[in-house]
């Protein structure tokens, strides 16, 4: 047993001060994304919560030229790039896209300045590497508080316009008749979203942000249809990819070809793409299960047992 | 600046802004911009993994675009769109940082790859791109009514017995086929702007599809050859001028269109 034990979990695991903070912050940061990004998948809006993750390691890089906290250059270039998308008309379906692109384009223009800037001021090449790929293994310790405060801010503002955002999102007509501010809303959530994903990418790199912002809520999204519901089961999902992700990465050191670890960002984007898969197996049987049940019932109200069944709704 | 050396240079480039100007027109008409981006960049894995196994880096990006292109494709049948292409992109790079964590000398070869290098671009990348570009210019000609069918009015578009999915697999492909040819040139991360930049402004002119493709392709031509010669006088990455003179152009069509507009509006009143 604790021979299985010390095969799935390495010996010095749990000892590890970089593991420790990689646990504690992946698992912040997967709630977070979890439960904003419900809304990002119900709203079709991945592709702008991708780019503002991508543009605000412009602000990485920026800030890691001028020396200053690169959290602060994240969020403050993701929330005037979400200024921006909302100026150029991400709200209007048809212009979301282009939006969005532009945005996306410019932010990854000045991110390819600022980081040649780095590479050529520092000469460490290696600061393009980490600003875009990132690693839950070099999290710095003074940072924690500072993460779980801005986690536990947009988790806060997310519950706070929870109602509307759903109206608006589902029905922004119905919203508007409501007296919902639906424009609002929608600028509203854009910051959430920019906020939420710069934290993420600061500390996991762009590739898990985005990874964490939609595969989770849309592995949630396929096994429940209550937003509230999904919320959680997202962030469960997210926390389980991500602490799986960290086993996986610390026992990888063990493994060929190189004698270092293999990237934890590798594990957890592959646990993620698999909950997502899983999800879709297990919804195709559930439906197939509620359509053989319905097809039974269907048969019954044929033969006049069961006259008010209506197999539609299945 | 024209210099033996920087000849290959401009024919690239060229050959970029051309592909990039015509496939980007179709992909700003179909609102595919997230999988443009989402396709190149996630071939940057492919570069990776030919580094990684010492084989040409047009190769590995070619397989994995064209991967990327059909997983998208494949995923979107089953749930979302955007969904699938995040989690195909994501996917993509994560393969990505795997191979790059297992070859040792390459965190400079990334910067190159992502966002471009200006010079040496060697002579024999210019027959494969050349190849390339004409099979993309080829399969535009071919998807070319089925695409405008399929994007402006769907229904008619099915109607005539044109199958969406089809098409839009075969749209995501020349997207592939368009980005593996781009990379010596404006980097995986910036061919994407090369495509919305030029064709967005191109569109807020014309309405003419011919018109807007003509003028898209003209645009990109003059971004790409702009940011060249700034990029050799200053020294600074080509992939900056490329990325921001896009939305610029697209910035200032917006403001002219404003002001005709408001200008029609005013001698009608």
């Amino acid at each position: 047993m604790s021979g299985l034990l010390n095969a799935i979990f390495a010996p010095g695991l749990f000892a590890s001060a970089p593991v420790r903070a990689a646990v504690v912050v992946g698992a912040v940061v997967a709630v977070v994304t979890g439960a904003v990004g419900v809304f990002t998948v119900i709203r079709s809006q991945a592709f702008a919560g991708h780019a503002l993750g991508e543009v605000g390691s412009a602000g990485g890089s920026l800030a890691f030229l001028s020396g200053t906290n690169p959290l602060w250059g994240y969020m403050g270039v993701a929330v005037i790039a979400a200024g921006l998308m909302e100026v150029l008309g991400v709200h209007r379906p048809r212009a979301r896209d282009v939006a969005t692109g532009l945005v996306l384009g410019a932010g990854l223009g000045f991110a390819a300045l600022f980081l040649y800037l780095d590479t050529t001021s520092t000469s460490t090449t290696g600061v393009t590497v980490t600003i875009l790929f990132g690693s839950l293994f070099t999290i710095s310790q003074p940072m924690l508080p500072n993460i779980v405060v801005l986690s536990a801010v947009a988790l806060v503002l997310i519950a706070s316009c929870y109602r509307m955002l759903l109206l608006s999102s589902l029905s922004p007509e119905l919203a508007a008749v409501r007296g919902v501010p639906v424009r609002a809303v929608a600028i509203a959530y854009l910051v959430i979203m920019a906020v939420a994903v710069s934290l993420a990418a600061e500390t996991i790199g762009t590739i898990l942000a985005t990874a964490l912002l939609v595969g989770p809520p849309a592995t949630a999204l396929r096994l429940t249809k209550r937003p509230g519901g999904a919320m959680v089961l997202a962030g469960l999902v997210g926390v389980a990819a991500v602490w799986i992700g960290i086993v996986l990465a610390y026992d990888s050191f063990y493994w060929p070809p190189v004698d270092h670890g293999w990237p934890v960002s590798f594990f957890v984007v592959a646990m993620v793409v698999v909950f997502y898969l899983g999800s879709g197996a297990v919804a195709a049987l559930g439906r197939a299960r509620r359509s053989r049940r319905a097809g039974d019932l269907g048969a019954l109200s044929e033969s006049g047992c069961e006259p008010h069944v209506d197999a539609d709704a299945a | 600046m024209f210099s033996s050396f920087m000849v290959n240079t401009w024919i690239a480039a060229s050959m970029v802004a051309v592909i990039a100007g015509v496939v980007g027109f179709f992909v700003v008409l179909r609102g595919s911009a997230f999988a443009a981006h989402a396709i190149p960049h996630g071939s940057f894995g492919g570069a990776a993994g030919a580094v990684l196994l010492g084989v040409n880096t047009i190769l590995g990006l070619g397989i994995f675009a064209v991967g990327g292109a059909l997983g998208i494709g494949w995923l979107s049948r089953r749930g979302r769109h955007d969904v699938a292409t995040a989690l195909a992109l994501v996917l993509m790079l994560g393969l990505g940082s795997l191979f790059l964590s297992f070859s040792v000398e390459y965190a400079g070869a990334v910067y190159s790859l992502l966002f471009g290098e200006v010079l040496g671009v060697p002579s024999y990348d210019l027959l494969p791109m050349a190849g390339l570009g004409l099979a993309c210019i080829l399969a535009i000609a071919i998807l070319y009514r089925p695409l405008l069918l399929t994007s402006i009015t769907p229904e008619v578009a099915e109607a005539r017995g044109v199958r969406p999915g089809r098409i839009e697999t075969g749209f995501l492909l020349v997207v592939a086929l368009a980005s593996t040819m781009t990379v010596p040139v404006v980097g995986v991360l910036l061919m994407f702007s090369l495509m919305i930049g030029p064709a967005a402004t191109a569109r807020s002119f014309t309405h003419n599809p011919l018109w807007a493709i003509a003028l898209s392709v003209a645009i990109a031509l003059v971004i790409v050859w702009f940011g060249i010669a700034v990029a050799y006088v200053t020294d600074y990455p080509v992939g900056f001028f490329v990325g921001t003179l896009g939305a610029v152009s697209y910035a200032c069509a917006r403001f002219w269109a404003g002001r005709r507009g408001s200008r029609r509006v005013a001698t009608t009143a």
